[in-house]
């Protein structure tokens, strides 16, 4: 799929307003593989015909690693930057590739003045699937896998969302497996926190690792995830049992685009 | 008559007692600084009732649920039956209610019979599995003698008033058969009746066994409240306030610090004037920086291990664990409130929560995962004193770890945590 991404700057050039604005975030801007999802969810807007923008160049972290690391100044100067030219771009509605943007968009940006409807990727996704515009037609076939989900942390215990991601695998002709900490008992991948950012403290088994136990206890094919971070610990940690031709990790996003192909 | 007056006297000075002592832990609670939860009354009670009074978040580990769940009723329905014995006791008479209940009576004299084998039962059960089983949940480094003994203190004594509860009944069956004196015909004893050939036959024996047993019980129930204040086994009255308290936003919503707003607000746009708020300190150094309601969860605390149990820093290892958070915020808030009471309201010691309790590196393995606060039964939150910890450490002194000062840096100069330029910030579109 050829894509065309537009920006917010573009769009107000040209005198539109996009539906919806599409938070890509630090790690889905940066890291190589997260840059990956980021083209995917744009695939997906794009295939549905949704008009969306992103902010491109002009968005910034939205202060959540500060704010969980305790520095609130940051956190707070960060959020109001991005308030600032939300407002700006009279924002209504936001979707966000990452499960930690969307926690404090929606959660932390209203006490400062930014308030949107905010989603999560996988409940745009969820959505477009109820509403019968996604399917899982005329793409890769998952039939023979056994796919779980990981549940990331400020996605299903911090706000509450726990089917819909499941709900994008649900369409799959697929075996969906639990691992035996999931949804509101799900095991963290490590790197909530601000703990992406440093070393882990001293322990004896670093806590992707511990995540393996249950992925390996389900017989799990497929680890899907809807975060970033996740995403890096996970990997992380199948390469850490050598079994990367074994065990996939995806997001939720990147499945549904294999899954029609686009 | 005698014993009657030795009865009010003994009542009266436990009462007297424990309402000192609820005085001041409730004193030691209002240390904290305020925070508004008197918002959406009618979802708070609706909490209370689904979280406290029905025990809902306790049905995820069932063995223990149903235990409790047998304690927890044994607790709230033989409480009827102290009423009893309080009123026999004043005023000197004798199973005051079996007259006026009727059928009734033995009904419920046959039901508190079968509830309290029943705690009795699952009291031995909670022994076996502290002491025998020694089940890893009730293990870990903040589990020290005190808090090892505390348990076994609050089982044992259950195990002794309800062993007297029923040695007392079986006598009273035994001096109702005998038709001795004022024990009249009375209540149904499914439970004792099977303890009774045990006992001997003499009436003498019998009543004396009846009445030692009647006095052990109830100065047993009174020696055990005025334990409570001093024990984990406070949360017994404490899980319901603090369950009406709990939190009512999203989990991963951490709270926007007024006082920093103010100071954003005043660097970003010099003519504005902040509303003044008195800012002794940013974040949290000792229990008198927490909330209120975070010196409530600590007296609330029963110490489960629940959330121990699933935290993934404690699980591979690491230093953190959220019930030594809340234990510790405890032990410091008495240590504080004893000071009060020896040396006056302003006095100060050199230590504070952080470093004389709380170690940094107890505060940086935390994930904000939640999974603490998720699983405590009675909605204690871990997770935000540990964050208020951090806000502390960062702000006020500046120790964050080298790499998360990195981490600041980057995102200050260019808009993300890692030292990528924002100029490259829509490269990603460019690719795949």
């Amino acid at each position: 799929m050829e894509l065309n991404i537009p920006t917010m700057a573009q769009m107000v050039a040209e005198g539109k307003t996009p539906e919806i604005l599409f938070w890509v975030g630090c790690a889905g801007s940066f890291d190589e593989r997260a840059q990956k999802i980021t083209r995917d969810i744009c695939k997906i807007l794009q295939h549905v015909g949704i008009s969306y923008a992103v902010l491109g160049t002009e968005e910034s972290c939205t202060g959540d690693p500060a704010k969980r690391a305790g520095n609130e100044f940051l956190f707070q100067m960060q959020a109001m930057a991005n308030i600032e030219l939300l407002n700006a771009y009279e924002v209504k509605k936001i979707v966000t590739g990452c499960p930690h943007c969307f926690n404090t968009i929606a959660n932390e940006y209203p006490g400062l003045g930014g308030t949107y409807e905010v989603i999560h990727h996988t409940q745009l996704i969820q959505g477009l699937i109820n509403d019968g515009k996604l399917k899982a037609e005329g793409g890769e076939s998952f039939k023979g896998r056994r796919i779980t989900f990981h549940d990331p942390c400020y996605l299903g215990r911090g706000n509450g969302v726990y089917e819909a991601p499941r709900a994008a695998l649900e369409v799959l002709d697929t075996e969906l497996v639990e691992m035996k900490r999931c949804k509101t008992n799900g095991l963290c991948c490590g790197a909530g926190g601000a703990q992406m950012f440093k070393e882990p403290e001293k322990g004896n088994k670093d806590i992707n690792d511990e995540r393996m136990v249950d992925v390996i206890e389900a017989k799990a094919d497929v680890i899907a995830s809807g975060c970033p971070f996740c995403m890096t610990m996970l990997s992380d940690g199948v390469k850490h049992l050598n079994k990367e031709q074994d065990i996939k990790v995806l997001d939720i996003a990147e499945i549904t685009v294999r899954a029609n192909g686009l | 008559m005698i014993s009657q007056f030795i009865f009010i006297i003994i009542l009266g000075a436990a009462v007297y007692l424990f309402g000192k002592n609820v005085a001041k832990v409730r004193r030691n609670i209002l240390l904290g600084k305020d925070t508004d939860r008197s918002d959406n009354p009618a979802e708070r009670w609706k909490l209370m009732a689904k979280v406290a009074l029905g025990q809902s978040k306790m049905v995820k580990r069932p063995t223990a649920a149903v235990l409790h769940l047998f304690v927890y009723v044994g607790f709230v329905i033989i409480n009827l039956e102290v009423l009893e014995i309080m009123i026999d006791g004043i005023f000197g008479s004798h199973r005051v209610f079996a007259g006026p209940l009727g059928g009734l009576y033995g009904l419920l004299i046959g039901s508190f019979e079968v509830l309290a084998f029943l705690v009795l039962a699952s009291c031995v059960i909670f022994l076996v599995r502290r002491n025998v089983v020694k089940l890893k949940r009730f293990t870990g480094t903040e589990m020290t003698a005190w808090p090892k003994s505390d348990a076994n203190y609050i089982l044992i004594t259950e195990i002794l008033l309800m062993a007297a509860f029923l040695t007392m009944n079986a006598a009273d069956y035994k001096l109702q058969a005998l038709h001795v004196g004022h024990y009249v015909t009375a209540g149904s004893f499914p439970v004792s009746a099977l303890i009774a050939p045990l006992l001997p036959a003499g009436a003498g024996a019998l009543e004396a066994i009846e009445r030692g047993c009647w006095w052990f019980h109830i100065i047993g129930i009174l020696a055990f409240l005025n334990y409570l204040p001093y024990s984990k086994h406070f949360h017994i009255l404490l899980a319901f306030p603090n369950v009406y308290y709990s939190n009512l936003n999203a989990k991963g919503k951490f709270s926007n610090m007024a006082s920093v707003t103010n100071e954003v607000k005043a660097m970003l746009d010099p003519s504005f004037v902040p509303e003044t708020t008195e800012v002794s300190r940013f974040g949290v150094k000792d229990v008198t920086d927490l909330t209120w309601k975070n010196l409530m969860e600590a007296y609330t605390c029963t110490e489960c291990g629940r959330c121990t149990s699933v935290c993934p820093a404690n699980i591979t290892g690491k230093l953190l664990s959220p019930r030594k958070i809340m234990m510790d915020t405890r032990d410091r808030l008495v240590e504080l409130g004893n000071n009060i009471d020896k040396h006056g309201k302003d006095h100060t010691d050199d230590k504070s929560l952080l470093d004389n309790y709380i170690t940094r590196e107890e505060l940086w393995a935390c994930t904000t995962c939640n999974a603490c606060v998720e699983a405590c039964p009675v909605n204690i939150n871990p997770l935000e004193i540990i964050t208020e910890m951090r806000r502390y450490v960062v702000m006020e002194e500046s120790q964050a770890p080298a790499s998360l000062n990195n981490m600041f840096g980057n995102m200050e100069n260019n808009g993300a945590p890692w030292k990528y330029s924002q100029a490259d910030r829509f490269n990603w579109a460019e690719k795949g």
